[in-house]
């Protein structure tokens, strides 16, 4: 990180050289200072001066979903190397975004902690937490502060629902996926018991009583309800109990982490119940983690499949070129990296000050579908697509909702 | 019925991976009265190097089965074997006259250095283990088990009796027993007690490689962390049977395994749904308490004076 300031120095350096040739008076290079206080801006027509926006990214870098958070992490990267390539310019300066990565550990102590450290080190914007459980106590540090603040992958409800103008996030929330998980478990699941899992964390318990509260509305009955922990791996006590009740169908509130050891203790169990989750447990992970148990399950993401959108082709190239397989919310960070570059060309300022209300007025063809927030920051007309497990593969059934940007 | 058979084997089968880390707890408290909490990471190192040894071998091809598997069990058990000795020489040993509380942080220490060094050498995600027996599964009165937790049981069975013929029958035994009793009395009878407390950690390890062996082929997964819940349940298990007692840790384990069975299946309708399956982990560490209430020694711990 600390090399790619080199390039900035130097710019400034030939900006300072070339100002002294004018025999003006000569100013003092900062080129290493942060955002707002800015290189001095002399109109060189050498080079235009650059200016450090530094952006802050969170999400779990180690533990049990760590390569979510890679993934996450990738995604953004990609996206402050998109936007750099395009040299946009703000305030009469040339941008050069900035990446600062952080590790919450899906925890949500350290989610504050490192929500704090972001603001002391003066970031911009803020694209996080992946957890609802991380990201809901460290927005309130964002909010403090000033900060936008765009989570890619949380999605319980309470997220938007603090009032906070900083907080936003593009991707549908639980009552959206849940609503959908649920009826779509009993009318075309056919499911007239329900069991449901969750892992007693803000967002598996979240969706689990949405998905609850759906299935029952459409006239299902739910035969069991238990919990687990999102770092446990022996899920058959539990399994067995449920086994007893019999039930037609099994949701599982919870991460791919788990849900892979879950299935297969599933089948050595001999339950034949049908397995639905939701968008933390809809990735190639779990499949890799479950085998052969993975077939057939029924999961949802909040937003449309990437491959299906215009803009959605790029980044999948781009994305498996340079970090290799996409997990789940990589598209999400992107975009969410995306919406706040854009707010700030449109504010034509880089102070969160400036900024903010643009990114409430955003309105961007990103990759995962057309972006605009409502009043509370969630994203309008989000949409949910579900998938099954076919061959290995996870296989579009159905799109609810979302509207697709058009071809460009 | 049937489920409350299945529960029994679910937890007799978790019991007996508890029992056969708990052993190695237990073996180095017995001795020198460490609570080694890096055992959970012996563990875990165990599991990894087995996986690391299998993988290379399947993909190699043309090497049977069952010598991949024999070869992976000999790795990890060697590597453990080497970590815990090295683990005695370098963390434990230099400490082994300090006050009681530095010997515990190191050990707290030497479970966060091996957790580290294990992510990055094998990675943050969860690793597939490769399943080596094609898995069979038998069915008796309604309750479903497959040979895999059949295996896991015999060893655990043999290893254990293995060991307490070697702790009842042989010189070394005796050896260690003495050490157990009084190191210093042992020294003057010419037992060579830094042999005994670094053979202590050698056989607690080598038991934790071949549970780290049992718990991936269970559970057909690997993880960088998993050693840490599950050093945290075979010590409760150890404290539980009585610790520095061996067949109090192999009791010990096997009942926590069933209780935390019986706990997740059957709290939620004792309480009328009031308590839910989350409540597993209290109750099993609520038995633990009232055991230790009435016997603060665990159920097979003798009482021990100012060594306890």
């Amino acid at each position: 990180m600390q090399f790619s300031r080199f390039p900035g120095i130097t710019l400034a350096l030939a900006a300072s050289i070339a100002v002294i040739g004018c025999g003006k008076e000569e100013p003092k290079p900062q080129a290493a200072a942060p955002a707002p206080a800015a290189a001095p801006a002399p109109a060189a027509p050498a080079a235009k001066p650059e200016m450090v926006v530094k952006l802050g990214h969170v999400a779990p870098l180690t533990g049990p979903i760590a390569h979510l958070g890679k993934d996450n992490e990738n995604g953004a990267r990609l996206a402050v190397d998109d936007a750099n390539a395009k040299k946009i310019e703000i305030d009469g300066k040339v941008v050069k975004f900035e990446l600062v990565g952080e590790d919450d550990q899906a925890d949500p102590k350290t989610g504050t902690v490192v929500a704090q450290k972001l603001v002391d080190a003066k970031v911009a914007g803020v694209v996080g937490h992946l957890n609802s459980g991380t990201t809901i106590p460290a927005s309130a540090i964002y909010n403090q502060a000033g900060l936008p603040q765009i989570s890619p992958s949380a999605t319980n409800p309470k997220y938007t629902l603090q009032g906070f103008n900083t907080a936003f996030r593009v991707m549908a929330n639980d009552v959206q996926q849940g609503s959908v998980v649920g009826a779509y478990a009993v009318k075309e699941l056919g499911a007239k018991t329900i069991a449901i899992i969750d892992d007693r964390t803000a967002y598996g318990q979240g969706l689990a009583d949405e998905v609850e509260k759906a299935a029952v509305a459409a006239g299902a009955k739910v035969v069991a309800r238990e919990y687990t922990n999102d770092k446990a791996t022996d899920f058959k006590a539990i399994l067995t109990k449920i086994k007893s009740k019999k039930p037609d169908v099994i949701f599982h509130g919870g991460m791919d982490a788990t849900g892979g050891p879950m299935l297969k203790q599933m089948r050595e169990l001999k339950l034949e119940a049908k397995f639905t989750t939701g968008d933390g447990g809809c990735s190639p992970e779990l499949i890799k983690l479950a085998g052969e148990a993975a077939e057939g399950v029924y999961c949802t993401q909040a937003g449309l499949p990437v491959d299906k959108l215009p803009n959605g082709q790029k980044f999948v190239e781009d994305f498996t070129k340079k970090y290799g397989q996409i997990q789940i919310y990589s598209p999400y960070s992107y975009d969410a990296i995306m919406v706040l570059v854009d707010a700030m060309k449109r504010a034509n300022s880089v102070d969160p000050v400036k900024y903010l209300p643009e990114v409430a007025k955003t309105s961007l063809d990103g990759v995962t579908g057309k972006i605009e927030f409502d009043e509370k920051g969630d994203i309008k007309n989000g949409a949910i697509t579900v998938f099954t497990v076919k061959g290995g593969k996870l296989e579009t059934l159905q799109i609810q909702g979302g509207t697709a940007p058009a071809a460009k | 019925m049937d489920i409350f058979l299945q529960q029994l084997i679910n937890g007799l089968t978790l019991g007996a991976v508890y029992a056969l880390v708990a052993l190695g707890y237990t073996m180095v408290y017995g001795i020198i009265g460490l609570i080694n909490f890096a055992h959970g990471e012996v563990v875990m190192i165990g599991t990894m190097v087995a996986f690391t040894i299998i993988t290379a071998l399947a993909s190699a091809g043309g090497v049977p089965t069952p010598i991949i598997f024999g070869a992976g069990l000999l790795a990890a058990v060697m590597c453990c074997m080497g970590l815990g000795w090295g683990l005695e020489r370098v963390a434990y040993r230099p400490l082994r006259h300090a006050p009681r509380l530095a010997p515990l942080i190191t050990a707290i220490g030497m479970s966060i250095l091996l957790q580290n060094l294990a992510m990055i050498v094998w990675g943050r995600n969860y690793i597939n283990f490769p399943q080596m027996i094609d898995k069979v599964s038998y069915e008796v009165g309604g309750a479903i088990f497959t040979n895999v937790q059949v295996a896991i049981v015999l060893t655990a069975g043999v290893t254990m009796i293995g060991l307490l013929y070697l702790i009842f029958k042989t010189k070394l035994g005796a050896a260690m027993r003495a050490t157990s009793q009084n190191p210093h009395v042992a020294a003057l009878m010419g037992v060579n007690i830094n042999r005994v407390i670094s053979l202590a950690f050698i056989i607690g390890s080598a038991l934790g490689a071949i549970a780290g062996l049992m718990v991936g082929s269970y559970y057909e997964i690997a993880h960088y962390q998993m050693g840490f819940m599950l050093g945290l349940k075979a010590f409760t298990a150890a404290v539980l049977g009585g610790i520095g007692n061996m067949a109090g840790a192999m009791v010990g384990g096997l009942l926590l395994g069933v209780i935390e069975a019986l706990g997740a299946g059957y709290i939620g309708d004792l309480t009328g749904g009031f308590l839910g399956s989350h409540y597993q982990d209290i109750f099993a560490f609520m038995v633990l308490i009232i055991v230790l209430m009435f016997r603060p020694s665990g159920l097979f711990g003798e009482r021990t004076g100012e060594r306890a």
